[in-house]
């Protein structure tokens, strides 16, 4: 019993607690004074000597015309590459608050059967790319972040550091939202920073890697991934998850029992031969 | 091949459509936010407009301040989200000989060379804002012995000094008034956080929203350092149809009119 928990959700509360111990130790920053993490998601000092900042706000910032100073730039620069190493959306699935949020949203969803009777998604999961253009053209045209003014991520982690206010608000929209308007609604079409990272691990390393030969198409993972166009070739063809929406939460991993899922390093050279083919 | 064309065009059409609306309640949102200019920002605070799009709102301020006086506004509060700010009828700014808050900002919205002198951090310096007396309600104006705000101040006798008058109703007592002079007030709200009033009748407000401002048709004669003010000064020659002759010649010059009669 205990073990098929751990088998298939081990990745799930490994993010939970990840998640969680994230957001507590800067609640600690804030309240206790702890110097371990302070700050919050948006930018925040490591161990009182590491800088660490959101790439996509300075981003707006530099799109605002503000000016740009070193300590965020390196902040920036070490986000950006550590997401472009691991998995740029490895910052939704493993860091951001707001995806416990949606998660709950979609588990509810799936429970009260709702996919069953809205099969169709009337939206597409590249709005996310065009709020993130508006989102720069806005902060140029009104010289202001324009994404951080309305953010809901950063909403929920100020709620949780700083004190909550009317954030539950935002964190109920974004709820209901995914609950009854649009599967994956907010982390899997909106969301312009989940889109931005996308574009930032484009070519990272850690890829789920389908194995064809011992599939057995049961398609439970197409139904718990959260971008389930990503694994457009479970069952088809043995290759690794290459979309770059892929968040490597591994939920697919865990939810297989035929071992046709597993994480991996993306082959760099394999990837060259497959284009020479093509 | 026509149909695709068409539903090309439509999908094009529906999502400029849906950007413009998008784009346009977001940008009003914006506006709507940043139109509250009654925040109080913490020392070193960049002008208003460069502040909001330096803050990354990550509140490493907030967590520095000692005092608690400073806060992240949140949703709701109609403050333009995130950004720090201080009440200071509820917590002012004690005015820390290191300011804790302005070193650790990671972006420079609080700017340190705002509140340096010779290479040392100097918090009498800051300008958060201005305070502001409300003569009609403020006791001490009423003739009752009050110098609350004085005493408060940190910057006593200099951000604010007492201007004594003889009392005419009572013809023996003196008024003890609170004058501000907003050249030294760095607006950290310890006056009005003293007030002992209902309501402060001593405020502190951003210093745009208090603060006049001559301009540059009016100079302190007297003022050596205000003279100054003229050194680069220009006249601006203008001309108009009676300008277009010398005043004499323009005052002696009966033209047409004699020859009505």
């Amino acid at each position: 019993m205990i073990s098929k928990i751990w088998s298939n959700y081990r990745f799930l509360i490994a993010r939970r607690i990840t998640q969680i111990s994230i957001m507590l130790l800067y609640a600690a920053g804030n309240y206790l004074g702890w110097t371990f993490l302070q700050g919050n998601l948006s930018s925040s000092l490591l161990l009182n000597t590491v800088p660490l900042s959101d790439p996509y706000a300075v981003l707006q910032m530099f799109s605002a015309g503000a000016m740009i100073s070193t300590n965020i730039l390196i902040g920036a620069l070490i986000i950006t590459v550590f997401y472009a190493l691991v998995g740029g959306r490895v910052f939704c699935s493993w860091v951001c608050p707001v995806n416990i949020i949606t998660d709950s949203a979609n588990y509810l969803r799936n429970k009260l059967g709702f996919n069953n009777v809205a099969k169709k998604q009337p939206a597409s999961r590249n709005i996310r790319y065009w709020v993130l253009i508006l989102s720069l053209i806005l902060s140029y045209v009104l010289s202001i972040t324009a994404f951080e003014f309305i953010s809901p991520i950063s909403i929920t982690h100020r709620g949780i550091i700083f004190g909550l206010g009317m954030a539950w608000a935002a964190m109920l929209v974004i709820f209901l939202f995914d609950l009854f308007i649009l599967k994956n609604g907010w982390c899997g079409h909106m969301c312009p920073l989940g889109g931005f990272y996308s574009l930032v691990g484009k070519k990272s390393l850690i890829r789920v890697d389908h194995n064809e030969q011992n599939c057995t198409a049961c398609m439970e993972c197409k139904v718990v991934c959260p971008e389930s166009q990503v694994l457009f070739m479970v069952s088809k063809e043995s290759m690794q998850v290459l979309g770059s929406e892929c968040t490597n939460c591994g939920r697919c991993v865990e939810v297989c029992d035929d071992d046709a899922l597993n994480f991996s390093i993306r082959n760099l050279i394999k990837d060259k031969k497959n284009e020479k083919n093509k | 091949m026509e149909k695709s064309r068409r539903s090309f065009i439509l999908g094009s059409v529906r999502a400029a459509g849906i950007a413009a609306l998008g784009g346009l309640v977001w940008s009003a949102y914006i506006d709507e936010v940043r139109a509250n200019t009654l925040i109080l920002r913490p020392p070193g605070a960049l002008d208003e407009p460069d502040f909001l799009n330096a803050c990354i709102k990550c509140g490493m301020c907030v967590e520095a301040c000692p005092f608690d006086t400073l806060s992240l506004a949140k949703p709701g509060s109609n403050k333009p989200l995130g950004t720090p700010f201080f009440t200071p009828r509820d917590i002012p700014c004690y005015m820390c000989d290191d300011i804790p808050c302005v070193p650790v900002c990671p972006t420079g919205a609080l700017d340190i060379t705002k509140v340096t002198t010779d290479n040392k951090l100097d918090i009498d310096k800051s300008q958060m804002g201005a305070a502001i007396v409300d003569t009609k309600n403020c006791i001490a104006f009423w003739g009752i012995q009050c110098d609350a705000c004085y005493r408060a101040c940190p910057l006593m006798d200099e951000a604010i000094y007492l201007e004594y008058e003889k009392n005419k109703r009572t013809g023996k007592h003196a008024f003890l008034k609170p004058v501000v002079n907003t050249d030294i007030c760095t607006g950290c709200g310890l006056c009005e956080h003293a007030c002992v009033t209902k309501e402060a009748a001593i405020r502190v407000l951003p210093r745009e929203v208090v603060l006049g401002e001559v301009g540059n048709h009016y100079i302190k004669g007297w003022d050596k350092k205000d003279e100054s003010r003229l050194q680069n000064a220009e006249q601006i020659h203008t001309t108009t149809k009676i300008s277009e002759q010398k005043p004499v010649d323009s005052l002696n010059d009966m033209g047409d009119l004699l020859n009505d009669f």
